[in-house]
């Protein structure tokens, strides 16, 4: 029933885009892992941290997936001076736009940008950053299953290795990098959780709040439907 | 209203200051005109939770948006990370305003649960005949409360100042520029630019705040002065002020204030609990609440592929679609501007369109009943697909609904004259 119930409400959104359909893998879900959150932001602050800023995304933050000030202060500021500045980068947005075409955009909230019909915001980042091959009609030598044409290159290729498209449309190893490919998924995976954490980093204790907030009503509602009762009484 | 008696104190402190007060101000009269005595009819069932729900979503709208006010910017200028200051400064109050999350996604969420329960309280109008005599006044404030609802909707989808808000506007302003000979200025005119940009921002932002804080407040209290000076309507659709006891009240009334106060406690809660799931579980309402695409910021130079109005919005937009027909020398732009504007226009004249001498569903023929049915389908499926991008087939879909949807208001003094409708009992069934 439920499932007939989303699917429902989710066809107009399947609707959309009839004919190129896109399949995402499942992104797994890190947003309880400190470890892997943890791991995520590293990843983020050493591959993404140069070209694309989190702007609205205070370092300090950092401290509520398990961090201390001075961990991140030793492993992850490269740039800011001070612990409760944002994410941003030293290139300009204008300058940036001048040099790749486009400027690379903030990645603040982009875990939530990219939800669509086809799947979470979390499942495109995971397939669209390990659906790179080689493509030498590209300038950057790279494209995507995802995003076709896209103007990044690989920046992650060295731990991935080449991917080349097959004959069949199936991406396949050309060249091994320095990790192996289910080590590639599960950093891949750590990334994305990060990201997802950082598009919203009030999400689970949102999730929590309302867990109280449905049994306070739901108590509150009892009282309140006693209450009518009683004044009802003589009402005939 | 009969002139109450004066407040007379007890001798106590509180009964002094009542005292002094009701002296100087009509408080009494007004707690007992509009609470204590005025009798309401003792039947109500669930559809009349959705007037006092719609006030609650109301007060929510202007608590909530008083306080993200107080950190919202509207200004399309980019800051020094590339990133317009508006949609900075929403993401600036959902991460570092104190419990600015939950003050945005109630304000984002109550946005599209005002439009359910008014939605609901409209039907209940029809399920019931609430808007014919001796409520038409009632009835066409309501439908003036819907209009500045909607254009509040629309000003205040701007403001995050994301792909949809931007595209949306867009679109939605172009459409004036289909009336002749004025519109294209009156397009311009509205935007205060070419295009949709800083001067639309700021003047959306200060009619967003103008209309439901001035406008929408004091035609809600004409309404519910019109309906307490006429009486509530009731699901039997009979006038319980015919039958009254040796006092003068109804035999069928009750007062609104305790009885109907602490039942409304109860929907009042009924529907935290709902609005509560969506606000800590789905903020973006699958998408439809809160669209995907508008956590990109505004980008005036790359178009969406798929530009839908939120979905409140979308059964008028589809009546807009439907128009593809250039007609009588008029662009079907235009008439798609028209049907639009008429398709909200129309609920004014309800009351004089229905020729029916009841009131209520349940006392209506068959007639009235499949009408009624076949409108609200054709609105649910020209809301369905005025989310989709248009096909061919579902273009024609969308002009018979059209058809439909305006055939119920056109042909509503035939069938409601030939319908064969049952007695009304004399007093209310409970």
């Amino acid at each position: 029933m439920k499932k007939l119930i989303i699917g429902l409400l989710m066809a107009p959104l399947m609707a959309f885009a009839a004919g190129e359909a896109l399949h995402l893998d499942k992104a797994p879900d890190r947003s309880r892992d400190f470890a892997a959150l943890q791991n995520g932001a590293k990843v983020f602050v050493n591959y993404c941290l140069n070209c694309h800023g989190a702007s609205f995304f205070r370092y300090n933050k950092l401290k509520d997936i398990g961090l201390t000030e001075q961990q991140i202060k030793d492993n992850l500021m490269f740039t800011a001076e001070k612990i409760g500045e944002p994410m941003t980068i030293a290139m300009r947005a204008q300058e940036a736009k001048q040099w790749f075409g486009a400027a690379p955009p903030d990645l603040t909230v982009i875990a939530r940008a990219r939800a669509s019909e086809f799947g979470s915001g979390a499942d495109w980042l995971y397939t669209y950053l390990r659906g790179f091959y080689r493509d030498d009609s590209r300038p950057t030598g790279w494209n995507n299953t995802v995003f076709a044409n896209v103007g990044m290159p690989h920046v992650l290729w060295e731990l991935q290795g080449e991917q080349i498209m097959g004959p069949d449309h199936k991406l396949v190893l050309a060249k091994p990098g320095l990790l192996s490919p289910a080590d590639y998924d599960a950093l891949v995976a750590d990334l994305v959780g990060f990201m997802v954490y950082m598009a919203e980093p009030t999400a689970t204790f949102r999730k929590e709040l309302g867990v109280v907030v449905l049994i306070y009503l739901a108590v509150l509602f009892v009282f309140a439907y006693a209450l009518k009762r009683e004044y009802w009484k003589d009402v005939h | 209203m009969a002139a109450a008696e004066k407040y007379k104190s007890d001798g106590t402190r509180m009964g002094n200051l009542l005292e002094w007060l009701d002296a100087r101000f009509p408080l009494m009269a007004l707690w007992n005109d509009h609470l204590a005595k005025y009798y309401a009819p003792k039947n109500f069932n669930f559809w009349y939770f959705f007037g006092s729900l719609a006030l609650l979503v109301l007060v929510i709208q202007i608590v909530t948006g008083v306080f993200l006010v107080m950190h919202y910017k509207p200004d399309a200028s980019l800051n020094a990370n590339g990133v317009p200051v508006a949609f900075a400064s929403v993401e600036y109050i959902m991460r570092d305003v104190p419990w600015g999350w939950l003050i945005r996604y109630m304000h984002s969420t109550g946005a599209s649960a005002f439009f359910i329960v008014v939605y609901l309280h409209m039907f209940r109008a029809l399920l019931y005949g609430s808007y014919q005599k001796p409520r038409e006044l009632i009835w066409i404030v309501g439908v003036l409360i819907f209009l500045v609802l909607m254009a509040t909707a629309f000003f205040g989808y701007l403001l995050p100042w994301g792909q949809m808000s931007y595209w949306g506007a867009q679109v939605i302003v172009n459409l004036f520029s289909a009336i002749p000979f004025i519109g294209p200025d009156l397009a311009v005119w509205i935007r205060g630019d070419y295009v949709v940009g800083d001067a639309t921002l700021n003047r959306f932002f200060s009619l967003h705040y103008l209309l439901p804080v001035l406008i929408l407040p004091a035609l809600v209290m004409i309404h519910l002065i019109a309906l307490h000076e006429v009486g509530s309507n009731n699901p039997d659709g009979i006038e319980i002020k015919k039958k009254k006891d040796e006092n003068g009240k109804p035999l069928d009334g009750i007062p609104f204030h305790p009885y109907y106060t602490v039942k409304d406690i109860v929907g009042v809660i009924a529907f935290l609990f709902f609005f509560a799931i969506v606000v800590f579980f789905m903020p973006e309402g699958g998408g439809y609440f809160l669209e995907a695409n508008n956590f990109y910021p505004a980008d005036p130079l790359k178009t969406p592929p798929h530009i839908a109005p939120v979905w409140y919005f979308t059964p008028f937009y589809s009546i807009l679609r439907a128009n593809t027909i250039n007609f009588f020398w008029i662009d079907a732009k235009l008439w798609g501007v028209i049907f639009m504007g008429l398709g909200v226009v129309i609920f004014f004249f309800l009351p004089w369109l229905d020729k029916s001498p009841v009131k209520s569903i349940r006392y209506r023929g068959p007639l009235y009943k499949t009408a009624l049915t076949i409108f609200v389908i054709s609105f649910i499926i020209l809301g369905y697909l005025g989310i989709l991008p248009p096909t061919p087939g579902r273009t024609l879909v969308s002009q018979i609904c059209t058809i439909l949807y305006f055939a119920f208001f056109l042909l509503m003094p035939i069938y409601t004259s030939l319908d064969k409708c049952k007695p009304e009992p004399e007093r209310v069934t409970g």
